[in-house]
């Protein structure tokens, strides 16, 4: 066992301790980045002013009329950037356009001394535009092969030998909607030039260093010249990884030409418009199976809607071809992968990152294909498990895949599933116009970033005189309770009590290039690097202490805020004393820590490696109950039994579970994205712009009964304290609901029928799929396929499209950095950036 | 003129100002939130006379001469220790809508307000998860801590119904 695994008897990591922020969230104190405002003098307020076009050149451009408004101070364009025009870190995202990419894309911003100046002085401004064609669905992008950046390949075995040996082949496609993150604190900003002339960003961002790089870039600095802090987030979900960069440097910008600070602060409407969303995504695929039912071969191809930019559709994209196999053995399998370009947001990372959706399409296949292999959906499921020995395509080895088996058999126990399949059976024969559904889904989710380079990060701790601890990490709270995990982590090492420490915001000047807090990652890496710092520090003080007791300082033992040899708490030394005798002895008392993950390799190009450092499991089960005159339907119980590892902070973990699994259900069943397809004046508008519109998951869609288990005797060797992520996979544990969804209607017709679910199931989506359910209960076939199903028998029904001549594979520049490559830009092979070079972000993929 | 956690305020607005941009922009009390500002997420819900009411939607000037509390000014209260203790919140920016709004809930319900998941309006139902569920629906969580919040709700009823203020009829 590692000793970063290891946790000590007693340790504070592991107690189900509040939200470090707890006391200040329910007294109203926490203060969020728009808090600030009311503390900063003499600010400006900055309002943007947006196209009314899904695609249009911008042939004028007239802001003198703003200025007659009163307050209004400035007006930013392209023509104030004294860097680069440029939001993004794929070159691809003039923070200016000339060209307006999408409806509602924001072509300049004013300053003013209110809000209300602002914008009105943003009505003011005349624009003129030319419009031009827009692709406003990934189904007209790919009519017109409008795509954007690489085209990954994932392949093992020979797919065409294992359809051929298939009893049963089957193709299909699917084409299922993205998500809003509508975290309840929209985009906001606040810059300032301080009093050593350092350009301060508070921003809400999840990647506060690229922030940093953005605003350097756009304001033609060096890094050092701009901090970025962030406090917290009130939610991020991935919706501020990537996005915040370009409303900073907005503010950034304006506060270097006025030397004022400025706010930016989207409201709902902007943020729903201007920001990107999950992707949705297209899918076509080829399946085949034996016998009895075990998967053989899987052709697909995923076509994520990428919107305007490619933003980080490629490594979405990756993640999800590294997902499609969820928790199934498929020994051949084919996925091509490519990005559409689309007149709408730039679709981003979202909690799953692709993952989702990788494996919503597998999900989906079994859902469908279950009925006409006369299998239960369940045992379908159940017999495709990866077993010991088994490597996922991409060559990665499944480790502890009893995990998944074990938490899979604790449900059926605790849910009583056998028990509760006969009774739904019952129901719905007693039932005609309300039918009951019962489903189980497994998830299997690889933790770490798929780009290795992006698996490290920084601490910094400092123990005052007195003893107390303040520590400082790369990582950004958005209420998953990071925060409080790290605290733990360094109570645990510092073997102090938990009030003893206390956490500093992250800040790009304390600890310097940051990844992202994302990819579910930021407790493993952080704790890594808290945990490092504070064993640096520790490691001093025991010669002090052992010096002092008179032992070896190995047998020194640090615990509660006591120090004392092993075996012999009696003569113990407080900490605060040790500290201070540590002082004096001249003895630093403060470390910077690092963490990387170690035992990771990754070539993109290839899509084949060890990219992850482990898989994270959970299983869930759910029942529904499905009106048949409408649709409606309402949750009736939901058991979970999730793996965290040993669990750092329980409260939090079973608090991210809950959170994520109804976030998914939102996704899946909820949550319906429109953007206006038609040929009127605002093609390409975002339809359901507010929550008015946009059916979030509230009060009255939790389930009745919801029961959370953490998966137990689950150490995890080599990761901080034997513990595991927990930020993303829980989120899948929806596609229960989904599925549960899908029998239910399916119940409405004969036995056997294959029901075609749209994505997300909204009550008017389950009324369709159980309205072609009733239909094929008029056909005479044994087995019933929905009239107009997207299904058919045979693999030559529906063909994934192959890549044409001039896909290229991902290799990002920050592959060839670590190779040494980048310094000779372009002569690596890959087109996707070749324009770039020394100077370019390495943030472009994950 | 109006009260504000108990101190008689004085506010010289314009005229279409909502009581959460009073709040958060003159009173510099930003405890409450703004999630969408047209009324679809609770978050900026505060009380005045003690009934909950969304302060985006509420323009300050209908509040002139009432008592407004906001987060800043409802503790010490056991509902928000309940909060901490049962986990009813991660990313906190509905905390302070989510709390001034089940005090509220819990005052409406002490006085026999019905909710659509009541079977029998004449009399008033016991305040159940469900009931719970329906009447704080309202108030989105986008982080879904609704178990939580839930559970701090049940564990504070009794505690705040016997806290709960006289309410006035809703003024025309």
């Amino acid at each position: 066992m590692s000793t970063l695994s290891d946790r000590p008897r007693n340790s504070v990591v592991g107690e189900a301790v509040p939200h470090e922020s707890a006391a200040l969230h329910v007294t109203g104190r926490a203060l969020y980045t728009d808090d600030l405002v009311s503390r900063t003098r003499d600010v400006l307020h900055a309002f943007p002013v947006q196209a009314p076009h899904a695609h249009a050149l911008v042939t004028r451009l007239d802001v003198t009329p703003a200025h007659a408004v009163p307050g209004v101070v400035r007006v930013l364009t392209a023509d104030d950037v004294p860097g680069v025009n440029d939001a993004g870190v794929k070159h691809d995202e003039p923070l200016f356009p000339s060209e307006v990419m999408f409806y509602g894309h924001a072509v300049c911003w004013v300053l003013a001394e209110s809000l209300e100046a602002a914008r009105l002085g943003a009505s003011a401004v005349v624009v003129d535009y030319e419009p031009l064609p827009s692709l406003v669905t990934v189904t007209d992008a790919i009519a017109v092969a409008s795509f954007q950046g690489a085209q990954p390949h994932l392949e093992r075995g020979d797919v065409e030998a294992g359809l051929d040996r298939s009893t049963h082949v089957f193709s299909g496609d699917f084409e299922f909607a993205g998500q809003e993150h509508f975290y309840l604190e929209t985009h906001a900003a606040l810059a300032l030039v301080d009093e050593n002339e350092q350009i301060f960003v508070q921003s809400r961002t999840q990647h506060p260093s690229e922030t940093q790089e953005i605003v350097a870039h756009v304001l033609g600095l060096a890094s050092h010249e701009v901090t970025v802090q962030c406090l917290r987030m009130g939610g991020g979900f991935g919706g501020k990884e990537m996005q915040p960069h370009g409303f900073a440097a907005i503010a950034a910008l304006g506060a270097t030409l006025t030397g004022r600070p400025v706010r930016l602060r989207l409201t709902r409407n902007h943020d729903m418009t201007m920001t990107g969303k999950r992707h949705g995504f297209h899918a076509t695929w080829r399946v085949g199976f034996d016998g009895d039912g075990r998967l053989q071969a899987l052709d697909a191809t995923l076509t994520a809607d990428g919107g305007w930019s490619l933003d980080l559709s490629e490594p979405v994209l990756a993640r999800a071809l590294c997902h499609i196999d969820n928790a199934y053995w498929i020994p051949d399998v084919r996925v091509n992968g490519r990005i559409a370009r689309t007149h709408k947001t730039s679709q981003t990372a979202f909690r799953g990152f692709g993952g989702p959706q990788g494996m919503l399409v597998i999900e989906d296949v079994l859902g469908r294909c279950a009925p006409l292999l006369g299998i239960a959906a369940a045992d379908l499921r159940r017999r495709n498990f990866y077993s010991a020995g088994q490597a996922t395509p991409y060559g990665q080895p499944v480790r502890h895949p009893e995990r998944v088996v074990t938490a899979w058999d604790q449900v059926l126990t605790t849910s009583d599933f056998a028990a509760r399949t006969a009774e739904v059976t019952a129901f719905n024969l007693a039932h005609e116009d309300s039918k009951r559904g019962l489903a189980i889904t497994p998830v299997k989710f690889g933790i770490s970033f798929n780009l290795t380079a992006f698996n490290q990060a920084g601490a910094l701790v400092h123990v005052y005189k007195d003893g107390s601890v303040l520590i400082n990490h790369g990582g950004t709270e958005m209420g998953q309770g990071l925060h409080t995990k790290m605290l733990q982590v360094a109570a645990t090492t510092l073997g102090v009590p938990l009030p003893t420490v206390r956490l500093a915001p992250t800040r790009t000047d304390k600890v310097p290039n940051t990844s992202a807090t994302a990819a579910s990652s930021g407790a493993d890496l952080n704790g890594g690097a808290v945990k490092n710092a504070c064993d640096q520090i520790i490691e001093r003080l025991r010669t002090v202490a052992g010096g002092r007791l008179g032992i070896n300082p190995a047998d020194v033992r640090f615990e509660g805020g006591q120090v004392h040899g092993v075996g012999d708490p009696s003569a113990c030394i407080p900490w605060a004393e040790l500290v201070r005798q540590a002082y004096f002895q001249r003895v630093q008392l403060w470390a910077a820590g690092y963490y990387r993950t170690e035992g990771l390799h990754w070539d993109s190009s290839l899509m084949q490696g060890e990219p992850f450092k482990y898989f994270s499991y959970g299983v869930a089960a759910t029942e529904v109950e499905v009106d048949g005159f409408t649709g409606a339907y309402r949750t009736r119980r939901v058991d979970i039994v999730h793996d965290v590892g040993e669990s750092l902070s329980p409260l939090v973990d079973i608090g991210q579970i809950e959170g994520g699994f109804v976030q998914g259900a939102g996704w899946l069943t909820l949550e319906d994205l429109r953007w206006d397809t038609g040929d009127g004046p605002t093609r390409g508008r975002l339809a359901t712009q507010a929550a008015s519109t946009y059916k979030l998951p509230s009060f009255s869609e939790m389930p009745e009964v919801f029961h959370v288990s953490l998966l137990q005797d689950a150490h995890e060797d080599g990761v901080v304290y034997g513990s595991k992520a927990v930020g993303e996979p829980p989120l899948m544990l929806a596609f229960s609901v989904r599925e549960a969804l899908r029998q239910a209607a399916a119940a409405f017709g004969p036995p056997g029928t294959s029901v075609d679910l749209a994505s997300p199931a909204t009550p008017e989506a389950v009324y369709w799929a159980l309205e072609g359910a009733r239909a094929a209960g008029t056909k005479a076939e044994h087995r019933h396929l929905v009239e107009g199903s997207h299904l058919v028998e045979g693999g030559h029904g529906i063909v994934p499209a192959q890549p044409g001549p001039d896909a290229h594979a991902l290799h990002p520049i920050s592959e060839r950095w670590a190779n040494g490559e980048a310094a000779d830009a372009g002569a690596a092979g890959a087109v996707d950036d070749e324009s770039t070079g020394p100077g370019e972000h390495v943030g472009a993929h994950r | 003129m109006l009260v504000v956690n108990d101190a008689p305020t004085t506010l010289d607005l314009e005229p279409r100002v909502s009581l959460l941009d009073a709040l958060r922009e003159h009173l510099h009390l930003t405890g409450t939130k703004k999630g969408c500002n047209q009324g679809a997420c609770g978050a900026c819900t505060v009380l005045v006379d003690g009934r909950r009411v969304l302060a985006c939607l509420t323009l300050a000037m209908q509040v002139e001469g009432r008592e407004v509390t906001t987060i800043e000014g409802v503790g010490p209260h056991p509902l928000q220790a309940a909060f901490v203790r049962r986990d009813g919140l991660q990313c906190g920016y509905c905390t302070p809508g989510q709390i001034c709004s089940a005090i509220g809930m819990v005052a409406e319900h002490r006085h026999g307000a019905a909710s659509v998941v009541t079977d029998d309006v004449t009399t008033t139902p016991d305040l159940t998860p469900e009931e719970i569920r329906e009447r704080m629906s309202g108030n989105l969580c986008r982080c879904g801590a609704y178990n939580g919040i839930v559970e701090a709700i049940v564990d504070t009823a009794p505690a705040m119904a016997e806290m709960a203020p006289a309410l006035t009829p809703v003024p025309a």
